[in-house]
Parts: C-alpha cells; structure tokens; sequence
C-alpha cells in the first residue's frame, strides 16, 4: 500500500524555484526520512503535503486517491497530521486539555471529559507513548511533550505523520525513546514522514530515505536492502564528503586565558548544581565538557558569564574577575554563543543589524560606549552575512524571519567577531546542517590557532571528541573524569556521561 | 522602500481611524443626525482659531503623559501612575514656583526640575518595590495614585501650606506673574498657546534619540524584547527596570506643568487628575514613536475640542468618547494583524532568498 504519492512537484517563487519535480513514494506503515541541506527545499515540500502552500505543478495522491489541499484542513481530514519542530502546547493545561484544544468532545453544552479521558488513554496504550491524561504540560519533560504533541494529531485521526526535526530539541535518550514510539505507530499502521538531517539518527529508524537537493529529489535508498552509510548519504545531500570535527596537531599554549577555582553553583536542595568545579582553560586550547543534559552545564556555563550566583573564584587572563558583571566580562572579550538562541542570544523582533550588537553594544562596531554607530554596525552585519554563508534577503529582516540553522550561523559570527580571547560555546552547531558546521568547525579552529581559548559544551559527542584538545566529564554538578579525545571513543564517552564506568 | 515604510506604519492608525469613524457614523444615525453634516461642523468648528490653540494645548498636556507611559512600555513596564506621580509633582511644584520670587529664568527650570524629581521619587516607589520586593508595578503604581491623593491633600490644607483660592476651594499661593512660562498666541484667538508646546517637542527628540541612538536606549529597548536575552548580553535588568520607572516618573512630572505655568497659575484639588489614563491610551495609539504619539496627541486633543459643538448641533457629545474608544481598540487590533503581515512577508522573502535557485 502507498500512503502519499507526490508526482512531478514544482514550486516556484518569483525568480527561484523551491521544488523542482519532486517524486517521492511513501509506504503505508513504514518510517520515511526525507534528509536534505538547510534550505534544500524539505520545507516547502512539507508544507505543499500539509495544505499550507499549493504546488504549481503535480500531483498529490493520499492512499491512492488524488488530493488537492487548499488548507491544513483539508490534509487533516485525509488523516495528514503534522508536529512541529517547536511545540505549540499550553503549560498551564493538562495532557487531555491539550489534546483536545479545538476538537473538544462534547456532551449537549458541555465537553465530555470522560470520553476525552479514554480515548487518550487508548491512544497512548496502543502506541506506548506512555502519557498520562491528567500530567500538567508544565511538568512534562521535552520527550513527553513531544509525544503529547504526536498524540494530538493522533487524536485527530491522522494515519499520516510528518515529524519536522523532532530530534533537534532531544537529548540522546529521549531521541531513542521517540525512536520506540515511532517504531509502535509504525507497527499499528501507522506511516511517519521523519525530516531530519542528523543523519546518523536517519539511518537508525528510517526504512527509506529520500534525498533532497537543490529542491529536487536525488534519488530514494532503502535501508532494509541497502547498505547505506552516513558518509554516502552526505555525499548526495551536499555534493561532496562529510566533514569531520577533527583539529589538526595542538596549538595549547602554556598561557593560561581562564582559571576557575571552586566553582559552586546552588540550587536551593541537598545537590548543587556546580558542585566544586576548578580548571584552567590555556590560550588555544578547546576544553570540551561531556555530560548528559541537566548535569550542570547550563549553571555552570552562566555562573562563568556572571548571569548566575555562584562562589568560587574566576580569574581571566590572572585579573580576578569572580566579581566582574557580564558586560564587564563581555568587554574583556569573552564572547558567548548561548545554548538557547531564540530566548538568549537574539532579540527575534528586532532586525539582524540590531541583533549584531546584541552582546557587544557597548564595543566598537556597534557604539563608541554611549552613542550607537549603526553604520558601522551595518556594515559589520554584512561582513558577518557573508563570512559566515548566512542565507537572509538583506540586514533589516527580523530576527525571528530566519531559520535555526542560520540564525546559529549568524550568532557564531557575531561571537568570533573582534578577536575574543575566551569562548563559551554551548551546543555552537545545534540545529545547522554538515555544510554549514563544517563551516563554523573551520572558523573555531583558525580562531583556535590565533589564540583563542574555548569552553565546549555539546551533546554531539563526535563534534566534542574531534574538536577538543581535552575532555572532562561533567555528572550531577562534578567534573568526575578526563578524557583523552584522541584515544576515546563516543561509547566509552558515553558511558562515563552517565557514571557506567570512568574512562582513562 | 523608505516611503513604503512610512506607508506601512501608517496603515494600521489609518484603518482604525476610518473604522471609528464608520461607527461613529452609525451610531450618529441612530442618534438621527447627518454624519457627513455633523463631522463637517467638527471640522469647521476645530478650524478657528481658538480651538486650534485650544487643541495645541491639550496635545501638549497629552504629550508629556503619552512619552511618560511609552517609556515605561518599551520595557514592557506598565506605569498606570501617571496621574499621582504628575498629580503630586504638579502640587510640589506650585508650591515651589509660588515661593519663589525670581526672575523666569531661574524659577521656572527649578520648578520644572522640582517637578521631575518628585513624580520620578513617587515612580521611584513602585520601582524599588518591583526590583527589590517582586511588586508588579500595575498593582503598585494604581495604588500609589491614591496615597498621592490624600498626601496631596494633606499638603495643601490651609493648616499645612495651601490656602483658600478665589474659587472658594483649597490650592496653592498663586504663582507670581515672573514664575509663568510664556506663552504665544495665534491671530485671531483670545488663547494663549502653551510655551512648553516646544519643550514637549524637545523631550519628543530627546525620547527618539536616546532610544535609538545611545546604547542605554539599546540596553533599554532589549530588555522590552527579551530579557533572557538581554542578561545574556550584559545588560543589568534590575538596574534597567529602576532607571526606566524613574525616567518614566520624571516625565509624568512634566503633565501638569503646561496647564499650571500657562493657563492656571495655581494647583487646587480641581486640578485635572486623569491625564495619566489619557496618556496610556495616545501612546498606544502612536506604538511608542515619539512622531506617532504627536499625531495620536494631536487627534485625541482635536476630538477633545471639537466635540464641544457637539451640544449645540442636538447631538450627545459622549458619542467622542465612543469613537476615542474604538479607535483605541481598533488600532490595537490593527497593529497586531499589520505585524502579523510583516513577519508572514519577510518569512516568505527569507524563503525565496533561501530557496535554491535551478
């Protein structure tokens, strides 16, 4: 059985062409990941199945029959259900409230919470998502939103799942328990649509892979009788070989550019949150940081930016700056690339060049300490767009106007602009896709080679062991053992983020 | 692209404005008047010469409330104290201005900075209370506009320091002739126009500039956007917080100044107290942009003035309040679907800019 047959899509805006002849087959009860560079072309796709945009050329077949899709209506009453990458979920309400937002069962005037109730149950038992109806959505964690986001298309009947990057927000564990749910649904006849371009977490759940490039569809493997490796599928998403996060014989220096002593961050229980911490960051040196995603990171990350009380001491380049305020330390050139970009790192509703400044309003380029230079901001902006390849019409588009991957690019740029002396990276390349980390890798090790001292934080494991030139483990707020990158491997590494076993 | 700009920003006030006036219309039919007729005699009637004055006037009062309350917007702080931080620093500032024998020249930048440094304290207020204790500053702010009223009161009982006006009711010494600050005229009218019209249109520069050209104007401004961001970027937000209410209570002490230096020379307990609500309502109206309040100012004054003929063309003059109304809710509503169009238009240009050319 087909569930959706596209055939000879084209979507043209003025003056480019988004989707040139798009062929793509899904099978009923199977996972299929479409995988293609940021920009290729998987959004519009995606948004053409869902009803939201109309193809100007083609066909849609849904379970064999032709569909044309005026609306996102209209692809829900032919059981296409889609989940966005960022949830759309109210905190306050619960699980079932959620669920049944706008397509409430009622009872005369009333809404019947009791049918609501058992559905959802039945529901989530049939396909193991193991959510409970009366959980508050505050409460849940990313993965059980992300399910409860599954469950309300589900909800709504569809037989068709597209998932938009839904493992960009996941840790590792909760990609493989999203990774169980999906192999449930698909087990009850259930068809997914999985766009990802994490490719090695393509290849574990998808039993076909479509590959998009330039707007078109390469061609389609299957990985039931297919060897596929990551490598292949790179070389036809971008063209050419799969970068690797590797730096390339040492430039540490013996010039210690931070030094952090005791470092205590409390969390108002028994357990701090940054339990003792001391290290020595060298000139050219990349110490990265390992450790499972709410062992510490973040605290330690904004005690170090002086966002965040902590004891201790800290002192870069040997000045004492325990005390110093973020903008002080920002001054002394400790550029930030935050883990959350759209709440920490940009203003969404301000314009690029305004985004530019952010951080380092008070340096050259952006003012002279007290008046703006928006010229020279401006102009800063450009060299930014394009040094670091971001794709954006011109400098006065809203931030939030962007994609993730290129608003990353654009904070990386921003952050190695004006020769920092210390970096404090959480997660640099979250959310870009090979091409463009391949980039920011590059401009981290010319920055590296100048001098530049960096704190690393990243769940990607490979990206940590290929660009640090010294590993720590960090587990419940300790640092709990060193890693040598050049010898360990991401299992190894793995067990010691959870506290299996020490690595050497 | 810089007309179309313009074009874009006008389109909101522009919708709501017709769409007032529509309403207004109706309701004018019901009411059994022309509308074409009656909005012609407004016209007519805020033309001459002394309703324009009258208008500059008022849009000069409106002004100083309306960059007092955008202030605090910027950072997403609600300042619902206008009306007892200008209150009190009207009354402080008669007080002032009616002791002091000077010459102009001296008293009248006294009794200005007096002014400003008692409505700025009494935000200051609700500011500490806000950084220091948690108090949202809507809370706070409404209750302070009361303990002005009776400390106000308090102050100018003949036993403490006002006296008994002419008027037969309770205010301060009248100011002597030197205190006033002058004031022009336009042919053909009785009424003087304000002087500090040009010192509002000064703070209305002052207000642009430091906004978008100095980075505490940056600092202020990001922590209105996004103060997890804002922190992250090194910007103190509780220092913020404290210098903008303190800003914003600064400004709300200029309201009073105007009616009293130029028109009444004496703060009674009659002194117009509800400015501050005005106030909320034009700088909304004008999105917080120093030329956009003006005009906001200027139409709010102008409905002010000509709704007075109201009476006498046998129509009820409430029926401006209806369309102030309305054209408050409308432009809100207004404002936020044009945004709406602008991100879905600038995502779609992002899209097309991104899209892989064949």
């Amino acid at each position: 059985m087909i569930a959706v047959e596209l055939s000879g899509i084209w979507k043209r805006f003025p003056g480019v062409i988004a989707n040139s002849n798009i062929n793509l087959i899904v099978e009923q009860a199977s996972v299929h990941a479409i995988v293609g560079e940021n920009g290729a072309g998987k959004s519009t796709l995606m948004k053409i199945l869902y009803g939201m945009q109309k193809p100007d050329e083609g066909t849609i077949k849904v379970n064999g029959t032709t569909t044309v899709f005026s609306s996102p209506s209209d692809s829900i009453a032919a059981g296409i259900g889609m989940v966005h990458q960022h949830f759309m979920l109210a905190d306050n309400l619960t699980v079932l409230e959620n669920v049944i937002l706008g397509s409430e069962p009622k009872r005369g005037l009333s809404i019947d919470f009791t049918k609501a109730s058992n559905r959802i149950k039945e529901i989530s038992d049939s396909y193991s998502l193991g959510l409970n109806p009366d959980d508050l959505v505050s409460e849940l964690g990313v993965g059980d939103r992300q399910r409860v986001e599954i469950l309300k298309v589900l909800y709504r009947g569809a037989r068709i799942l597209i998932l938009d990057e839904p493992t960009a927000v996941l840790v590792p564990h909760e990609v493989d328990e999203l990774f169980e749910a999906l192999r449930g649904l698909k087990s009850e006849g259930i068809t997914v649509m999985f766009i990802s371009h994490k490719l090695d977490e393509v290849l574990a759940i998808a039993d076909e892979i479509t590959v998009i490039r330039k707007g078109t569809t390469v061609t389609t493997l299957n990985t039931k009788t297919q060897k596929v490796t990551a490598e292949e599928l790179a070389t036809l998403m971008v063209g050419s070989e799969l970068p690797t996060p590797e730096t390339r014989g040492s430039t540490v220096t013996n010039r210690v550019v931070l030094a952090v002593k005791n470092l205590r961050v409390e969390s108002g229980q028994v357990k701090p949150h940054v339990d003792d911490v001391s290290f020595d960051i060298h000139a050219g040196e990349i110490l990265g940081i390992a450790g499972v995603e709410g062992n510490g990171q973040s605290e330690l990350v904004e005690a170090l930016m002086g966002t965040k009380l902590s004891t201790g001491t800290i002192f870069l380049n040997g000045v004492d700056a325990t005390n110093w305020s973020t903008r002080q330390k920002r001054e002394a050139g400790v550029a930030y690339i935050p883990e959350d970009r759209s709440r920490q790192g940009l203003l969404l509703e301000a314009p690029l060049w305004e985004n530019r400044m952010l951080g380092h309003q008070s340096q050259s380029p952006n003012s002279n300490g007290f008046l703006l230079t928006p010229k020279a901001a401006k102009a800063d902006t450009q060299r930014i767009i394009s040094e670091y390849d971001v794709r954006t019409p011109g400098l006065d588009v809203l931030a939030s106007a962007l994609s993730g991957g290129n608003q990353q690019k654009f904070i990386v740029g921003r952050e190695m602009s004006g020769e920092p002396k210390l970096l404090i990276a959480s997660h640099p390349t979250r959310g870009v896709d090979v091409g463009a980390q391949a980039a920011i890798w590059d401009h981290l090790r010319d920055a590296r080679a100048r001098g530049l001292a960096v704190l690393l934080i990243s769940a990607d494991l490979d990206e940590l062991i290929g660009m640090s030139d010294s590993i720590k483990v960090l587990l419940r707020g300790r640092f709990v053992a060193d890693a040598d990158p050049k010898s360990v491997t991401p299992q190894e590494l793995g067990n010691a983020m959870t506290g299996a076993k020490a690595v050497v | 692209m810089k007309s179309k700009r313009i074009l874009d920003a006008l389109l909101a006030p522009m919708v709501a404005i017709i769409f007032s006036v529509v309403l207004a219309s109706v309701i004018l039919m019901l009411f059994g008047a022309n509308p074409i007729e009656t909005f012609s005699k407004m016209i007519n009637y805020a033309a001459t010469p002394r309703s324009i004055s009258l208008i500059l006037n008022s849009a000069t009062t409106y002004y100083f409330s309306a960059v007092a309350v955008a202030i605090g917007f910027k950072m997403n702080l609600f300042n619902i104290g206008v009306n007892g931080q200008y209150r009190l620093a009207t009354a402080v500032g008669a007080l002032v201005a009616g002791a002091l024998t000077f010459p102009g020249y001296i008293s009248i930048p006294i009794v200005i900075f007096v002014s400003m440094l008692v409505g700025s304290l009494w935000a200051g207020i609700a500011a500490w209370l806000k950084v220091y204790r948690g108090v949202s500053e809507v809370i706070s702010t409404i209750m302070l506009n009361f303990i002005a009223i009776g400390l106000i009161a308090y102050l100018l009982a003949p036993s403490m320091l006002g006296v008994q006006t002419a008027e037969n009711v309770v205010g301060t010494p009248v100011i002597p002739e030197s205190g006033r600050f002058p004031g022009f005229s336009i042919p053909g009218s009785q009424v003087p126009v304000y002087g500090m019209l040009f010192l509002a249109a000064l703070l209305g520069f002052a207000y642009w500039f430091i906004l978008n050209r100095t980075r505490f104007g940056f600092d202020l401004r990001s922590v209105g956007q996004s103060p997890s961001a804002a922190v992250a970027s090194g910007v103190n937000v509780k220092r913020m917080t404290m210098y903008s209410m303190l800003l914003s209570g600064a400004v709300a002490g200029l309201v009073g100044l105007p009616l009293l230096l130029g028109a009444q020379y004496s703060f009674t307990v009659n002194f117009p107290g509800s400015y501050g609500f005005t106030g909320i309502a034009i700088a909304l109206l004008g999105r917080n942009h120093p030329v956009g309040i003006a005009f906001g100012a200027l139409l709010w004054a102008f409905l002010d003035v000509s709704s007075q003929i109201l009476d006498l063309v046998g129509v009820p003059r409430e029926i401006i309040v209806i369309m102030q109304g309305v054209i408050v809710l409308s432009v809100v509503i207004a404002y936020e679907i044009t945004r709406r169009v602008k991100v879905r238009r600038q995502q779609d240009a992002v899209g097309k800019a991104t899209a892989v050319a064949q």
